[in-house]
């Protein structure tokens, strides 16, 4: 199919009707949610599939003999292999259930970074990376004695890719990078870089809590060794994700939390670990969430990916140049490659204060530095408002939000 | 609209834009750095005393209207006053934003009555008094960054 035959097909009165929430009203208008990058509203098939797991199927999971334990423990397996499949992992051995992305990054920094990274190493990141794929290799640099790189951005928000390619030298073992920036929407060309991180030898970790929800994400053709991304971001609940790691490096990190399920026997003198991938999930999981998280993906990927993009992008460029035409609004972030995140900045309007009238117009923002504060220097800006839509905004609410944008104006005139 | 002209009236629209005692002090007594990790909203708060009477009191940094229009409100309320009033100052003027203004005359507010809209929007609140907290620290002699999370 084209393009065109794409976004005639997309059915956006239907995906709509999928998602109660966006019937309500907020502060007495329609509501027009452009949070996304924030988190996700949820479909009814994930709001369903969590009464159902707790009206019929709620038990431990890996434990009791009896009926409703067996139930939910295959429930808990198969969302396993679905995530296997959304992400054409390997083997279900290599999907991790984590409380999110910013967990799934700490299990690497804690258990591989601990023991594969010693002092004089070094990391590299880029320089639009969220907190969560900042600090937990700050930590790691600190306790280690390693040092922490930072591949710079060009004033559009994208890495230097040249430059990055020049920091690569034998010193770094590991090289974090997301799939697409949650402040600025910019698509990273991971491909490429995992190419070149491991043609230098270095392990790469892809933070893709914004990739997931925007595009088809298929671990293998990428290459990359650890693939982290969150629930809620793509549709489904809080509290719940994923780490994907490739087999042989998860077979050889240590367990990073102790307790139940993580083991095979133990006694006080020895504790024999569990297989792959239970070696990593201590304790009682979120069931709810991982099931719900497989109704997600499913539900995802009903309506396509390929479609999904499509339509996101075509939403993109014309929220974009809607927002153009508002005197004194300038864009942070246009890079060529990008999901539908709008970061900006309206002259002389602190970003908080558009936040507050918007929301008085019933549209959600976000306002603030996104959880990327040396981004946000880079850029020589406090903070942004941003606009992040999903697959199920419009190009009406599009219109919305460059309206109460313009009573922004009307109010600080 | 009209909740909106509430907070944004005119005279915070006006001190947003040209904020009184917006400056450095170099013979300042005290300054305090205080910031709102949420939005951020960062400002330098500078504070010269003459025993316990206020006598000069400036402020630099950038944040959103609310809380620079709070800090230029501030900067002048204050100035002249002891310390014992600047802090029942604040006491009014966190009663008034949050919502809890009764037995509050108009002779008390004075200039700070321009942000009663603030108690309709919560989220603001933390806005409004980042400037205050700041001076009560500096007042306090406590050199040290003050945040509001």
């Amino acid at each position: 199919m084209s393009v065109a035959e794409v976004l005639t097909a997309y059915d956006i009165e239907s995906v709509r009707r999928d998602f109660p929430i966006l019937n309500r009203a907020a502060r007495g208008k329609r509501l027009v949610y452009l949070d996304n990058a924030a988190t996700t509203q949820k479909p009814q098939a994930v709001i369903d599939r969590i009464v159902r797991y707790y009206s019929q199927e709620n038990s431990n999971v890996h434990r009791g003999v009896h009926y409703l334990s067996e139930i939910a423990t295959i429930e808990f397996e198969n969302a396993r292999g679905v995530v296997q499949r959304f992400l054409n992992a390997r083997d279900v051995k290599e999907i991790v259930f984590t409380r999110g992305t910013t967990e799934a990054i700490n299990l690497v920094a804690q258990s591989w970074g601990r023991t594969n990274v010693r002092e004089g190493d070094e990391i590299l990141i880029t320089a639009i990376e969220h907190h969560s794929n900042i600090v937990p290799w700050q930590m790691l640099c600190a306790e280690k004695g390693a040092k922490l790189l930072v591949a710079p951005v060009n004033d559009a928000g994208e890495v230097m890719i040249e430059k990055l390619e020049r920091m690569l030298n034998p010193r770094v073992k590991l090289v974090a990078i997301n799939h697409a920036s949650n402040a600025l929407g910019t698509i990273n060309p991971i491909k490429r870089i995992i190419s070149a991180a491991h043609a230098n030898g270095s392990i790469v970790l892809v933070d893709g809590a914004q990739g997931v929800p925007h595009m088809r994400v298929d671990v293998q053709d990428l290459g990359a060794d650890f693939y982290a991304f969150s629930g809620h971001k793509v549709y489904g609940p809080t509290g719940v994700g994923v780490l994907y790691g490739r087999q042989a490096l998860l077979e050889e990190m240590p367990p990073w939390q102790g307790g139940g399920d993580m083991i095979l026997s133990v006694s006080y003198e020895k504790t024999t670990y569990n297989a792959l991938p239970y070696k990593f999930e201590a304790g009682t999981p979120n069931i709810e969430g991982v099931v719900a998280l497989a109704a997600a993906l499913e539900y995802v990927d009903g309506i396509g990916l390929d479609a999904i993009s499509a339509y996101e992008h075509d939403l993109l460029l014309y929220a974009t140049k809607r927002m153009l035409e508002i005197d004194g609004l300038r864009i942070i972030g246009t890079a060529a490659e990008k999901a539908a995140v709008i970061s900006f900045v309206l002259e002389g309007v602190h970003p908080h204060d558009i936040g507050t009238i918007l929301d008085q117009e019933g549209v959600a923002v976000r306002t603030g530095h996104h959880c990327a504060q040396p981004l946000m220097m880079r850029f020589n800006v406090p903070a942004t408002g941003r606009a992040s839509f999903g697959l199920y905004n419009t190009r009406e609410e599009a219109d919305a939000l460059v309206a109460a944008l313009h009573k922004v104006i009307e109010v600080f005139r | 609209m009209s909740d909106l002209r509430e907070l944004y009236q005119q005279v915070i629209l006006d001190h947003n834009k040209n904020p009184r005692n917006f400056r450095e002090m170099e013979d300042a007594t005290s300054r305090v750095d205080g910031y709102n990790p949420l939005c951020g909203d960062h400002y330098t708060v500078f504070l010269k005393t003459d025993g316990d009477t206020i006598a000069e009191v400036s402020f630099t940094g950038s944040g959103c209207a609310i809380s620079k229009a709070s800090a230029s409100v501030m900067s002048s309320t204050v100035k002249g006053k002891s310390k014992e009033e600047a802090e029942h100052l604040f006491d009014t003027f966190h009663r008034l934003v949050t919502g809890d203004a009764s037995g509050l005359s108009a002779s008390d507010l004075g200039r700070l009555a321009a942000f009663s809209g603030v108690s309709e929007f919560p989220a603001r609140v933390k806005c409004a008094t980042l400037a205050w907290h700041t001076l009560r620290s500096a007042l306090e002699g406590r050199d040290e960054k003050v945040s509001t999370e």
